[in-house]
């Protein structure tokens, strides 16, 4: 099976040398694009290959770049941004790239840079990731050293210069708005939306923000092909691999580059090793915190976007979290609001005030101090909070969890408030 | 005043940046880095070296959660809370470093040594709980491993 994501990354997880790297066909895709393609060709190649954003969001990203002003015309400087934050609560496959892989990334950033015209990147990383910047570091400094950054980029004419910021915390930062203005030196709140990055970004420039993993996939894609890329996955319209991780009490908790479209069952059953001993499967969120919960029923469900879509729930960063029949559901629910409550930047009010007050209920549910009408409460705050009321995802995020989680956990809930008390604790 | 250190370490970042304002955040973790905390005074001196006010800095220190604007301990814990943590356990390794330190989260310890925070997901999930030390991860925790560790800050 094709692994474009992970086949450099050796068994003690160090990264590779620039040089190991090249010999074993790195760097080959920036060759073959700077010589081969023109900006807007690489553009549509992606386009067509079918790589869909991996932050969570699912769009496509060679007509996310299509979007962006082209030719002489266009604003300058143009921007290419990868969004290294990693804060989706669960979630644990970009870092395993930045920290093993850290040139393939690279190669994703230099080729997505070229496809829009940008001369100036940036990695957003997350404070935390201290390994990753420290072998990103090594990882710029050898490509500034080859030329695979810096002026006149293997002779092509194309400049590319990057540079890393590292934040100063808050899961915001994430949404590609507020990412910007963090950049910018400025509080992380959401933009209004238009206008979209694309035309005007950074420093109200043209720009494109992407997932590191998105930005990983972009290599195979112009050494190998569109059809080749469309064979590696199982699904019917997403292409390529993906980085599927599983945490919570399974056997082997950890990450696995699969193909796109590979089922729950797989994953937790054969790769995570199933429950841990005396454990059953209650529930999971599929792709990080903000995702609608899936049950037993959705085991069969391929984990692509749209397939993921259909049941109600979202692939999101693909990294699924497992709920046990020994943790009780009410509490795990609470933790999720607690953290959306915190992490608010208070910009909108339904999301400055509402998720404090659904953070506040579970806390008497889960705490024997629940009353029936509390549940109607929870999903009235489940719409109120929903697409379409604030600037940005975060609010809707944070009620798929909690919507989800009355329709296959109610009776849990009913429990805690007639027993008044947590039946788990 | 600004060292001269702090200045070169601003002026480093502001090679990447098109505007002074841009360098805002870059230049209050380097100055909490050397002081150990964003003081009042820390706002001006950047205030001043960035041509912005000291407001308008605070309102960009009080929103990031990783500058401090209350002095901290030598060493800053900083404990995931976040929902694999949870799954696995993070409630029962809260309360032993609470017991082994005498403080609760947001305490710091008398001698000054240590400051208990809470911290979101470290995307180490598969290697639940967890928790940092300074810059150091500590892995697979159980409340048993805490006194191995904790020596090492001795």
């Amino acid at each position: 099976m094709d692994r474009p994501l992970t086949h450099h990354i050796q068994p003690d997880k160090q990264p590779l040398s620039l040089k190991k790297y090249e010999k074993q066909g790195g760097y080959q895709a920036v060759q073959k694009a700077l010589r081969d393609f023109d900006p807007v060709d690489l553009q549509n190649h992606v386009k067509e290959a079918g790589l869909k954003g991996r932050g969570g969001a699912g769009f496509n990203t060679g007509l996310k770049w299509s979007f962006v002003p082209m030719g002489d015309d266009a604003p300058r400087p143009k921007y290419l941004v990868a969004n290294a934050d990693e804060m989706e609560p669960g979630t644990f496959k970009d870092r395993l790239l930045m920290e093993s892989n850290p040139h393939l990334f690279l190669e994703g950033i230099i080729l997505s840079a070229y496809a829009i015209g940008a001369e100036k990147s940036y990695i957003f990383l997350r404070w935390a990731y201290h390994l990753s910047k420290k072998n990103l570091e090594k990882a710029i400094a050898g490509a500034y050293e080859n030329n695979y950054l810096g002026e006149n980029i293997q002779g092509s004419g194309f400049n590319l210069d990057l540079h890393i910021h590292i934040s100063a915390g808050r899961y915001i930062c994430g949404e590609e708005t507020a990412l910007l203005n963090a950049l910018e030196g400025k509080r992380a709140n959401p933009r209004a939306k238009p206008p979209f990055p694309q035309t005007s970004g950074l420093w109200g420039k043209p720009t494109i923000v992407q997932n590191v993993e998105t930005l990983a996939n972009v290599p195979g894609i112009v050494n190998n092909g569109i059809n080749w890329y469309k064979d590696i996955s199982n699904s019917e319209e997403d292409g390529g691999t993906k980085l599927y991780g599983v945490s919570g009490k399974v056997k082997n908790p950890g990450l696995w580059e699969l193909p796109m479209g590979t089922t729950s069952r797989e994953i937790i059953e054969e790769h995570a090793g199933g429950m841990q001993d005396g454990l059953k499967l209650n529930g999971w969120l599929p792709g990080g915190a903000s995702t609608d919960f899936m049950v037993e029923e959705h085991l069969d469900v391929p984990m692509d976007y749209g397939s993921v879509m259909e049941i109600g729930s979202r692939l999101g960063t693909g990294t699924m979290i497992v709920l046990d029949d020994q943790t009780c559901p009410v509490g795990m629910i609470e933790n999720l609001e607690h953290f959306f409550a915190q992490e608010s930047c208070g910009w909108c009010t339904p999301c400055r005030d509402g998720l404090p007050w659904t953070e506040k209920i579970l806390h008497a549910i889960e705490h024997g101090e629940g009353k029936m009408e509390d549940l109607d409460q929870l999903a009235r705050h489940s719409k109120w909070l929903g697409p379409g009321k604030t600037y940005c995802a975060l609010a809707p995020g944070a009620v798929e969890p909690l919507q989800s989680g009355l329709k296959y956990f109610r009776e849990d809930f009913e429990r805690h408030i007639n027993e008044q008390r947590c039946p788990w604790s | 005043m600004l060292s001269p250190e702090e200045k070169h370490e601003i002026d480093e970042e502001l090679k990447h940046l098109p505007y002074k304002e841009s360098a805002a955040i870059d230049a209050l973790k380097i100055v909490q880095n050397h002081r150990g905390w964003v003081t009042d005074e820390a706002l001006d001196d950047v205030g001043e070296y960035l041509d912005m006010s000291p407001d308008a800095l605070d309102s960009i220190a009080t929103f990031y959660n990783l500058i401090f604007r209350k002095p901290v301990g030598e060493h800053v814990i900083r404990i995931c809370d976040s929902v694999s943590c949870y799954l696995t356990g993070y409630e029962n390794l809260r309360d032993a470093i609470t017991k082994k330190l005498g403080i609760k989260l947001g305490g710091t310890t008398e001698d000054n040594k240590f400051t208990f925070l809470p911290i979101q997901c470290l995307g180490t999930c598969d290697h639940a709980p967890a928790m940092m030390i300074d810059d150091e991860l500590y892995r697979d925790l159980t409340p048993e491993k805490l006194d191995e560790i904790f020596a090492q800050y001795k």
